[in-house]
């Protein structure tokens, strides 16, 4: 009997302290966003910051652009059948245009960036941990967060709205292609029907807003969890892990709360 | 250095591709004009029941495209809602004072919009003047409720 409440008491005790550690982890990802983040911008801080767009926009360019090329395409095409049977065919444009504004390339182009650039990040920032380069950065005092997180962070934040951007209009150029050239929507009305629907500050501004969410988040978490785990070869593993699925799940989750508040008329 | 230099262009034409696409998205898609507000003038029009209208709907004339409707809200001395029109300044000084503003729905199924159709009245309608004479939308149970009360008393 003593025993089995031994049990429970410890179980508790597990509890409490895992839950601890949660808070404790969401205030030194808070603490370690401020000391990155903020800072005088300098010569070397932008060389680096360029360095590091390069990598995580100008390199993920061509997957985003792929991806929105083929959600357009589909988009139009599963639209098309749908609409047809109304003969409201004349709305694709607006469908394809609003669909990928507000939602699809917001989301799904921060969920490649997420695969792409994000866990890319992570294992470069964990690599460096695990081989101590950023406590030898901290011995001859340069500060890793300065050093290393803050150019990568701002890198993140600038790069996902513009990818996001080309995303749709790839995806508004492959809605085009599919609705337009392929299955004869008059190409007039593709264009008049969006741009009668389509608001420059609700729909395009809102989506604009998310994506800016959506790159905080998801480089936080990426370069968070870089700089915070554990420094072996199966931490890394699974720290790359953690910023896909967790970047992934914030994205979705803040979506929704994102739409609530945009577009759910709240 | 030469790398380095390569990088950056690569860096300065992504952010270029950016903007070119906000613009792209701004012009072409949205149908933002530069011309902005001053080339548009406004009018007013009170409809007893504006049934699906909503802001920015179209407003046109013969068919053709001459605005949009800039803001709908509830006039409390008349219980109706008052809804303001923003016209292409062309068309300034040339609708006369007996137009017609009416509720017309595009299609079947289609979006509403506001038609407006000239009178004969040589006197025109000035920016932020009302049109009188008004058509409101047809609301589709009140059809219906005055087909019924029709029957029942025929």
């Amino acid at each position: 009997m003593s025993m089995k409440g031994g049990q429970v008491a410890m179980r508790i005790t597990r509890l409490g302290r895992r839950s601890c550690d949660l808070v404790e982890s969401l205030g030194r990802a808070g603490v370690f966003l401020a000391q990155s983040a903020v800072g005088i911008p300098s010569a070397e801080g932008f060389r680096l910051w360029v360095r590091q767009l390069h990598f995580v926009g100008v390199l993920s360019l061509a997957i985003v652009l792929v991806s929105g090329l083929f959600i357009g395409m589909v988009l139009a095409l599963q639209g098309y059948t749908i609409l047809v049977d109304f003969g409201a065919e004349d709305a694709l444009g607006q469908m394809v245009a609003l669909s990928l504004l507000r939602e699809l390339a917001p989301v799904v182009a921060a969920l490649l960036f997420a695969g792409r650039a994000g866990s890319a990040l992570t294992a470069e920032i964990g690599l460096m941990k695990a081989t101590e380069q950023l406590t030898s950065m901290e011995m001859i005092g340069v500060d890793p967060l300065r050093r290393v997180v803050a150019p990568r962070f701002w890198a993140g934040v600038v790069a996902l709205p513009i990818l996001t951007v080309g995303f749709s209009v790839v995806g508004i150029w492959g809605g085009y292609l599919v609705g337009v050239e392929w299955l004869g929507v008059f190409e007039g009305s593709y264009w008049s029907n969006m741009q009668a629907s389509v608001a420059f500050i609700n729909d395009i501004g809102n989506g604009m807003v998310k994506s800016i969410v959506f790159a905080v988040v998801v480089t936080w978490i990426a370069v968070f969890q870089g700089y915070d785990l554990l420094p072996t070869s199966e931490g890394i593993s699974r720290a790359t892990t953690r910023t896909v699925v967790y970047s992934s799940l914030a994205v979705l989750g803040l979506d929704f709360v994102l739409t609530a508040v945009m577009f759910g008329g709240l | 250095m030469k790398r380095s230099r390569s990088m950056e262009f690569g860096v300065g034409l992504f952010i270029l591709v950016g903007i070119l696409g906000l613009v792209f998205l701004g012009l072409r898609v949205s149908g933002l004009t530069f011309s902005g507000a001053s080339n548009t003038y406004q009018l007013e029009a009170n409809f007893s029941n504006i049934g699906g209208l909503k802001p920015r709907a179209r407003v046109s004339m013969a068919g053709v495209t001459v605005g949009r409707v800039e803001s709908i809200e509830l006039d409390t001395e008349w219980y109706d809602a008052r809804v303001t029109l923003s016209l292409t300044n062309e068309l300034e000084g040339q609708i006369s004072r007996d137009a017609t503003a009416a509720i017309l729905t595009s299609g079947l199924l289609g979006e509403q919009y506001v038609g407006l159709s000239m009178g004969g009245d040589p006197e025109t309608l000035e920016e932020g003047d009302t049109i009188r004479d008004t058509q409101s939308a047809l609301v589709l149970e009140e059809l219906i409720q005055q087909f019924i009360s029709n029957m029942a008393t025929n």
